[in-house]
């Protein structure tokens, strides 16, 4: 570890934090209907959208209605990619002439992106055409963001008002989220991105022959609008197999600075805006200290275990810290701290091969994902996350100031503990049924490739990706089976849907009741007490549980290493 | 019942030696299922126990699975001894109740106007609307509400106050309770209760825990308990994948071990039992709650409605300070005031004797040949003739027009501040001459300004409810240091107050007597109803104080809120244990396959099976351990949400961290010790 | 069902607007305002391409400076196929790979880059000290003096951006264009 490496990662999130500011105030404006600097623009457009659809964006749904009409998009937005997909064949924008998916890839694919999870059994340029990265993922990259956006705005409704029905209009929270945050974003971040060498090109690839002779065929294409939105959407599904750690996606050191920064940018602001929408800003700023310190610690976890390097190597004569995996122009400090970025969101999108991580780096992505992406998590769904946690929190230890407990003026009952248990019980039934059942089957031990304790943190890996709807991989695992295609991609729609329908649920709930006055006698839910609550109870909750199974991989694996011993 | 409360000790051998006994029959799975952590616990401690007992027939190793079992079925059967503890407590307070619900013949009228034609029936088959005679010696065979007659009437059954009160017909004082003794006079009394769920019936289920239904919060605590059961599950029975894969075969009886020291067994265990000990320290307090609800509830409020009378301020006016005209002497004027009042008894005047002996150090004799003018209604005067000179006061204008009518200027002006500030002045002459104004004032308690200070720490505001005028009200509001305050207050303002404050969301708590008090005691949201006000009110109420004594309103706030701290404290206890208990099993469990997982074991456990061991027997205690701190209730200071929060997180969410593993590594060192490890 | 209608139409016009509109506008003002970027930063030589400047390409001569080990498949630096060799940090094969390179690589202790494989495989950068051991032997195939080669290696470090973002770096396929610049002697 250098002061440098420090230096890098606290100047990325230095700006994270400066920007989320400003953003999550701008987002809690203009996901309201107010007036905005680029209203004069996307006005016009907005309004065309509403009278094409036949919407009405001020008549105000409740859970029920925005539950359906959310699910409504997403079914259709699921078969759409899941044709295309299947057709790509016969779609423009196909110069390298690929196929169509087979019918188990292309709805784990489909599933995949619909989830925001961009979870890839496929390798980005040899399997996916032009037309269909652009027409197909793109489109969802900015959907899935959107959905998750309205879902947080819904929830954070919840608590602003009391004995309200409605949660708002879905529709127009979903046109407002794409062209009002994701669009603008997404065009600053494509245009500095294209400016710094990323490709935007309908051309599939360049044909050059090296100094020594030898043809290199370079894949090429529409990359740099693509990766903006996965990483602003926190996607991550990549142009390319590599995903960000190949130069294309990402040339250079402050690309990586840029990207880095675009997939926390959402999720944080998105906790200021809650502060703006409950009209208690120090709320906000809670919840963002609460995401902040986690990230900061399980950065700077994988940061010193990337940075100690890999004893079986260092007894052979090599050098340094764990470059295995790793460019370069990014060094360790920036790839570990990329590394947990992309896991504490939901992006997945990587620069650094995270199969190679050390055990503990690993440990630190797999338990963030674990965590239930709430460390800021995905755009939107990190702070339902985040907000079911603090319900829990509340419940746990509110009554330790005697009164029934209550967050934000909204009494927590039997009915939403049942909710957020509900969704909280997801990840684990997902995560480590998935891993056990593949793990006892001839199919599932098939698609490992390595062996020992690393070989189980694969498949534990593949599992809580996909349910947290990460996307990243432990990427040695073969991935397009039977087992894992449907198992994965049932897994990516239970991580997403069985946890945004409770969740809705829990919005209607707490919007109909009164909203209480706070007083001396009310649990503070801002300050430092507060935080350091929720963190132990983000900890103990949402990760105890995970422990055994850590244990046996990572935990292992790092012990083994330390002890010399290999796979 | 007061004395009897107090008599029942934390662990009173008889109640112990029951709750053993009882503490088996509550194994029955069918009645566990109420409680999802233990039950699940009976199940794992059951298969535990039959793996065991195979292996014992069979020949194989037997002894680590049967300790195990053992370990199990000592937590299942701690957590139902807290229960039948609490259970026991309660029971010993309900016999002294159950004592004085007689069975004794009713004299039910078979003509509601002759009172020599009853026909006697069974106390216990009495419907309501009948009317019953009960004459001086009997008891009043069941609740109800007096239309005929009046009689003083021994209430000590059930307040545990032996001093016989009025009961008559119409008024505030027409309501009996069934128990009570007649000690003079006869009543006609018209039963309002059904059989069985008298008063006092209904008191002695409560108490008992037997008619217990879950609250709001034990019911949402209940699904949290539930949920994370269902969680550590899910992680243990998957673990057998894992295991399988990494070339581990974990037996049944470690894994039944894993589960349960992970499930919240801890809060599990001690939850009904927290329930019913806050039901019984509100007995302790002579208040009877109608259920469980009503207890939490108190914890919740933010709103207390007081009356001013009784609560506020000891309700009689006092003499408070004294104005001399010019030209007199405070001291000549304190004289004639005592000289003066030496004649009156009532309160007022005893107060006057009492304030000047207090500031002036004055307690002169009657002269001898005083002849005392006592108080009249038509002459507003009381006083003293004596050696040919006549003291008086009374009030302003009777004395005035005894001094011929003119005030001087300062006198005036005092008389009209002290009215102002919610005084009585009153005159006093001496011979005809105008000494002075002796100001009479509603007295604050002691005291009650920092209670009330103490209760806006908590987050409780306190309003004050009154006849008095606005501006009186106004004047002892603000030194009460109340939050606000109703004046000239109706039954209907009352309610309309309520409403006003729940619209806002806050949870109103008032107590009250009479039957116009009914709609407001049922509004608000805990309504302490008098014993000694009417049958209406004490079915408005959603409590009863048995003592009639207004300023417990706040014991009963306090009480609903250390209710609920508890069970937060060692909801949060339970929960942080976990960590510690993962150190102790992981490492052992897996060391066999990777031995370099021994790392982990930073407890330094002699072996796997002592570790696991260890783990179990640390489960199974700590519910014992915890079982006094369950009856007794957290300590409660009043003190504001945050500091209450802080104080707790650190007692019992680090302290739940960190005194596993204290706890566990001393067990381990004993099983070592006695060579089972 | 009355959601059946937006859910359509806003997917029909999403797509039409971010997945057609917008990323042809975005290849439109690429080739524009960034031709060079947008179409790869191909680097040529000749008139012919002879790769790109962001990615690295497969060197194994000795008067060449030789990139990282490259994962990709078949062939190493296959810019088709990017990915890396995903092997654990105690994979068995991860640490006889090494061992082999270890070999070749010269005297311990070695930096990391020499003998691990890049997450992209496709990494176009050596670290300085990487470069640095390479030098005499680039120096002797190409009968430089090492100084010259140093100085070339000099003018192609690339240091970090303020002294902060990024690590010191080499671009293998610019520096080994320049050594190829270089007047034969």
């Amino acid at each position: 570890m250098t002061m440098i490496g420090w230096g890098q990662s606290l100047l990325t999130l230095t700006l994270v934090f400066a920007c989320a500011f400003p953003l999550g105030r701008y987002v809690a404006r203009v996901m309201s209907g107010d007036r905005s600097v680029l209203s004069p623009v996307l006005r016009p457009v907005e309004h065309g959208l509403y009278v094409l659809a036949g919407v009405n964006p001020t008549r105000g749904m409740g859970w029920r209605g925005y539950a359906l009409a959310l699910l409504m998009l997403n079914a259709a937005h699921f078969l759409l990619l899941y044709a295309m997909l299947r057709l790509q064949y016969w779609l423009p924008f196909n110069p390298q002439g690929f196929a169509g998916m087979s019918p188990r890839l292309a709805l784990n694919t489909a599933m995949s992106f619909v989830t925001n999870t961009n979870w890839q059994a496929y390798a980005g340029e040899s399997a996916a055409s032009n037309g269909a990265q652009m027409f197909g993922l793109t489109v969802h990259n900015f959907l899935s963001a959107a959905t998750g956006i309205a879902a947080a705005a819904a929830i954070s409704r919840a608590f602003a008002a009391g004995n309200v029905q409605a949660l708002g209009n879905f529709w127009a929270d979903l046109v407002r989220a794409t062209l009002y945050i994701l669009l603008p974003l997404t065009l600053v971040v494509s245009v500095a991105l294209l400016a710094m060498g990323v490709p935007e090109t309908l051309a599939a690839s360049a044909e050059a022959t090296t100094l020594e002779g030898a043809k290199q065929v370079i894949a090429l294409g529409p990359v740099a609008f693509q990766e903006a939105i996965k990483l602003l959407g926190t996607n991550g599904g990549g142009f390319f197999n590599a995903n960000s750690a190949h130069p294309f996606e990402n040339p250079t050191a402050l690309s990586n600075l840029l990207e880095n920064l675009s997939l926390l940018l959402i999720p944080f602001s998105l906790a200021i805006a809650f502060g703006h929408w409950v009209n208690d800003r120090k709320q906000g700023v809670a919840l963002l200290c609460v995401m902040a310190l986690l990230l900061l610690a399980f950065a700077s976890a994988a940061y010193a275990a990337e940075a100690a390097g890999n004893p079986l190597l260092h007894a052979l004569g090599v050098a340094g810290g764990n470059m295995e995996g790793k460019e370069v122009r990014f060094g360790i400090a920036a790839s570990s701290l990329f590394a947990a970025s992309t896991t504490a969101t939901s992006t997945g999108a990587v620069i650094a091969m995270h199969d190679s991580l050390t055990p503990l780096g690993g440990l630190v992505c797999l338990f963030l994902m674990q965590l239930g992406e709430v460390v800021p998590g995905g755009d939107g769904s990190g702070l339902y996350g985040m907000l079911v946690f603090a319900l829990l929190a509340v419940f746990v230890a509110g009554l330790m100031v005697g009164r029934t407990p209550e967050y934000l003026g909204k009494k927590v009952q039997a009915r939403e503990v049942k909710l957020a248990m509900l969704a909280v019980l997801v990840l684990p039934l997902s995560i480590l049924g998935g891993t056990a059942i593949s793990l006892v089957t001839a199919s599932g031990l098939g698609s490992l490739s390595n062996a020992g304790p690393h070989g189980l943190s694969q498949m534990l890996y593949a599992w809580t990706s996909a349910t947290a709807n990460n996307g990243s991989a432990f990427a040695g695992l073969s991935a397009d089976t039977d087992l894992l295609d449907y198992g994965l991609a049932l897994a990516m729609f239970l991580g997403r849907f069985a946890f945004l329908v409770p969740v809705l649920a829990l919005a209607g709930s707490l919007a109909a009741k009164p909203k209480l006055p706070t007083g001396a006698g009310t649990f503070p839910t801002h300050g430092p007490l507060f935080v350091g609550l929720l963190i132990g109870v983000i900890l103990i909750l949402g990760g105890l549980q995970f422990l055994p199974a850590l244990s046996l991989g990572p935990i292992a694996e790092h012990f083994a290493m330390l002890a010399g011993k290999t796979f | 019942m007061a004395q009897d409360a107090e008599a029942i000790r934390l662990f009173d051998g008889r109640i112990l030696r029951r709750a053993t006994a009882d503490s088996f029959v509550k194994l029955n799975p069918v009645s566990l299922m109420r409680n999802p952590v233990i039950f699940v616990t009976e199940i794992v401690a059951l298969l535990v126990a039959v793996l065991g007992a195979r292996n014992l027939v069979s020949g194989e190793p037997a002894a680590f699975a049967l300790a195990i079992a053992a370990g199990l079925w000592l937590t299942v059967l701690f957590a139902t001894f807290a229960e039948a503890v609490a259970e026991g407590r309660g029971r010993a307070r309900a016999e002294s109740l159950r004592r004085a619900r007689s069975d004794a013949m009713a004299k039910v009228l078979l003509r509601p106007d002759d009172r020599a034609l009853f026909k006697p029936t069974p106390a216990s088959t009495l419907e309501r609307g009948e009317l019953v005679l009960v004459e001086a010696g009997d008891l009043i065979p069941s609740d109800g509400e007096v239309v005929e007659g009046v009689a003083s009437v021994n209430e000590s059954a059930v307040t545990g106050e032996s001093a016989p009160v009025i009961r008559e017909a119409g008024g505030d004082r027409s309501a009996v309770t069934g128990g009570t003794l007649v000690v003079s006079d006869w009543l006609v009394v018209r039963i309002t209760a059904e059989p069985g769920s008298t008063f006092l019936d209904r008191m002695i289920g409560l108490v008992e825990g037997a008619s217990r239904r879950k609250t709001p919060n034990e019911i949402a605590l209940d699904i949290l308990l539930a949920g994370l059961t269902i969680i550590f599950l899910i992680a243990v029975v998957t673990l057998v994948g894992l295991a399988r894969y990494s070339g581990t075969v974990l037996g049944v009886p470690v894994l039944c071990a894993l589960l349960v020291t992970l499930i919240p067994t801890t809060i599990g265990g001690l939850l009904s039992a927290i329930g019913i000990a806050g039901m019984d320290r509100l007995v302790r307090f002579n208040v009877v709650a109608t259920s469980g609800r009503a207890v939490e509830a108190a914890g919740d409020v933010d709103t207390l409605l007081l009356d001013k009378t009784g609560t506020i301020t000891f309700g009689n006016r006092m003499a408070a300070g004294l104005y001399p005209v010019p030209g007199i002497e405070e001291r000549s004027l304190a004289e004639a005031a005592v000289l003066a009042s030496l004649g009156d008894g009532t309160p007022e005047g005893r107060s006057i004797l009492a304030y000047v002996r207090d500031r002036h150090g004055i307690a002169p004799d009657e002269p001898d040949d005083a002849r005392t003018v006592p108080f009249s209604a038509n002459t507003r005067l009381s006083g003293l003739d004596a050696g040919g000179r006549a003291w008086r006061k009374g009030a302003v204008d009777s004395v005035l027009a005894l001094t011929g009518g003119a005030a001087p200027a300062a006198f005036t002006a005092a008389a009209d501040r002290i009215a102002r500030s919610g005084g009585t002045p009153l005159a006093v002459a001496v011979d005809g001459q105008l000494f002075g104004a002796i100001e009479l004032k509603d007295i604050v308690k002691p005291g009650i300004r920092e209670r009330f200070a103490a209760l806006r720490r908590m987050g409780i505001r306190t309003v004050m409810i009154t006849g008095d005028n606005p501006v009186t009200a106004a004047a002892i509001a603000s030194e009460a240091g109340v939050d606000d305050f109703l004046a000239q207050a109706t039954p209907q303002d009352k309610l309309g107050y309520i409403r006003r404050v729940q619209a806002e969301g806050r949870l109103v708590a008032m107590c009250g007597d009479g039957t116009n008090d009914a709609p407001a005691l049922a509004q608000a949201d805990v309504g302490v109803a008098m014993q000694s006000g009417t049958q209406a009110a004490r079915e408005a109420g959603n409590m009863v104080d048995l003592d009639s004594d207004p300023t417990k309103l706040i014991e009963v706030a306090e009480i609903g809120k250390q209710l609920l701290i508890t069970r937060g404290s060692l909801t949060t206890f339970s929960i942080a244990n976990d960590v510690s208990k993962y150190f102790a099993i992981l490492p052992a469990i897996f060391v066999a396959t990777y031995p370099e997982l021994q790392a982990l074991n930073v407890m330094h456990l002699t072996s796997p099976q002592s570790a696991i061991l260890s783990a179990v027997i640390f489960n199974a205690f700590i519910i014992v351990a915890l079982v006094p701190l369950a009856l007794r209730g957290v300590r409660f200071a009043p003190m504001g949400a945050a500091q209450l929060l802080r104080r707790n997180l650190l007692i019992y969410g680090l302290g739940g961290l960190v005194a596993p593993f204290a706890g566990i590594k001393l067990i381990d060192v004993i099983l070592t010790a006695l060579g089972f490890a | 069902m009355s959601h059946l209608r937006p859910a359509l139409v806003l997917v029909a016009a999403f797509t039409l607007l971010l997945g057609v509109m917008f990323p042809l506008g975005m290849v439109g003002l690429g080739s524009a305002a960034f031709p060079t970027q947008a179409g790869g930063s191909l680097v040529m030589r000749d008139g012919r391409v002879v790769g790109s400047a962001l990615v690295g390409q497969s060197f194994t001569g000795e008067k060449y400076f030789h990139p990282r080990p490259s994962a990709t498949t078949p062939d190493p630096y296959n810019a088709d196929a990017s990915g890396g060799s995903n092997l654990a940090a105690t994979s068995k094969a991860l640490v006889d790979r090494v061992q082999r390179d270890m070999a070749k690589a010269g005297p311990a202790p070695v930096p990391a880059d020499v003998v691990t494989t890049s997450a992209s495989g496709l990494d176009p950068h050596i670290s300085p000290d990487n470069a640095e051991r390479q030098v005499a032997r680039v120096a002797a195939a190409r009968g430089l003096s090492k100084a010259e080669v140093e100085g070339l290696v000099a003018a192609h470090t690339e240091g970090r951006l303020f002294g902060l973002i990024g690590e010191p770096r080499i671009n293998v396929l610019l520096l080994n264009l320049a050594l190829d610049a270089q007047p034969a002697r």
